[in-house]
């Protein structure tokens, strides 16, 4: 699996959603990345990747392009 | 002076007179916003002749009771903006505070409690057991202040165990096999004041006495709140708490925090010394119960609340119904800069509120 399809599978299974709605999706867009969302997509994610991420990139994870973004700068994950 | 700014200082190092024309200058602002965004605030304003330009000092910023968020919708932002509604705790048939809330204000709320809590665990994220039950935070519809605050906390775990199951049992053999997992590290523990007296510490009385399990958390830091009202009735002081808690499983450190759904992200931490602390995001005042004048050190009185962060509702400068007293500012022998106090609950007649409290309520 590459790394985009992780990724994207683990925004699909934690904010329930279409992996076409990802592109632009915002932190509080939809009902299902709310809080609640927003934890369970981390462990996803850190599952997905074998990492464990600082709390500081946690509240930035704003959105699906961010998080790329900060995976890529902090986490060596390429996309 | 802007938020960005506020965020990169200190928190626990400026003096009184920096941090005061810190807070000044931020609150002032910020009294301003809301006065040219939300209607209600500007007449309430007026109707105390309040003149901006009369301000010298932060605490000469008017203060809203706490209660009027539970009678009013107060926002300073349209409805579009707002992201999320938070409710305060309550028991039954008690109205709740409803406090809006836009990304900025929101994701600053975030940003400001990952420092305070960051300042006493460190930057990496431990193992957490956290001392409720899982369906507090999978049941949205149920979600307030006790799923918010344990979700909040959750970001500064690595690995994560609920202490108790739905039943509120607690979960003795996968708290055994944690630990065991995890020897040797530092282990977070959070949790509302009463569930841990409740759930946690009774429990482990019991087992101790009846089976002669014990559990190790001396490697522990614990980090709990919502409200003494229960065990003050049950006549359990914090010193007696943190006594208790270290002879039945050896853990030493533990810290209470105050804070409230109406400046969330502003919590106020205990130090080493047993005081909770004000940090550079925000401050306390205490207020006689005659005039509404600021009380001197040691003398008790009602708690306002001052925090920097609410841009999307009126809510800067709150009274609570809090009864305190300040011990003191920039000399508390833990080492931190900042007002240092103790809370000593409720004033009478009071809504009991708190996420302990309102949960210890049922029992």
């Amino acid at each position: 699996m590459t790394n985009l399809e992780k990724y994207n599978g683990a925004f699909c299974e934690a904010l329930e959603v279409d992996e076409s709605k990802l592109a632009g999706l915002k932190y509080q867009d939809i009902d299902a990345w709310d809080s609640v969302g927003h934890m369970s997509l981390i462990s996803l994610l850190e599952e997905a990747f074998d990492i464990m991420m600082d709390t500081d990139d946690i509240i930035d994870l704003s959105s699906y392009e961010k998080g790329k973004e900060i995976l890529a700068a902090n986490y060596d994950i390429e996309f | 002076m802007s938020i960005e700014s506020i965020l990169e200082c200190p928190i626990y190092e400026l003096d009184k007179e920096e941090k005061s024309k810190i807070l000044t200058s931020r609150l002032k602002e910020l009294t301003v916003l809301h006065k040219n965004r939300c209607p209600q605030y500007a007449s309430m304003l007026r109707t105390l002749g309040f003149d901006e330009d009369g301000i010298g000092s932060y605490e000469d910023i008017p203060f809203l009771p706490v209660r009027l968020f539970k009678e009013k919708e107060l926002k300073s932002v349209p409805d579009p903006d707002i992201v999320k509604t938070m409710t305060s705790s309550g028991t039954t048939g008690q109205s709740v505070s409803k406090i809006y809330l836009d990304r900025e204000t929101s994701s600053n709320q975030q940003k400001i409690m990952v420092k305070i809590v960051s300042h006493l665990l460190g930057a990496n994220r431990l193992p957490m057991i956290i001392c409720d039950c899982p369906s507090v935070i999978k049941n949205r519809s149920m979600f307030s202040a006790r799923g918010a605050g344990i979700l909040g906390f959750s970001m500064f775990g690595s690995r994560k165990i609920y202490a108790l199951d739905d039943e509120m049992r607690l979960q003795t053999d996968a708290l055994i096999d944690f630990l065991n997992e995890h020897k040797g590290e530092r282990i977070f523990i959070f949790g509302f004041t009463f569930m841990i007296w409740q759930h946690l510490y009774k429990e482990l009385v019991r087992l101790r006495d009846s089976q002669g399990i014990t559990l190790d958390l001396s490697n522990a830091v614990m980090i709990h709140g919502g409200g003494w009202k229960k065990l003050t009735s049950e006549a359990v002081s914090s010193g007696e708490f943190k006594k208790r808690l270290k002879e039945v499983c050896r853990i030493s450190d533990i810290h209470d925090y105050y804070g409230m759904v109406e400046q969330n992200g502003c919590i106020y931490m205990e130090c080493e010394c047993g005081n909770l602390h004000a940090s550079i995001f925000s401050d306390i005042i205490t207020r006689r119960f005659s005039d509404f004048k600021p009380c001197g050190y040691g003398e008790k009185g009602i708690i306002q609340v001052l925090s920097v962060i609410p841009e999307s509702y009126p809510g800067h400068s709150l009274l609570t119904e809090d009864e305190g007293v300040i011990l003191g500012e920039d000399d508390c022998p833990c080492g931190r800069k900042g007002k240092y106090f103790k809370i000593l609950g409720r004033i009478q007649n009071a809504e009991i509120r708190g996420c302990s409290d309102t949960y210890a309520a049922g029992f």
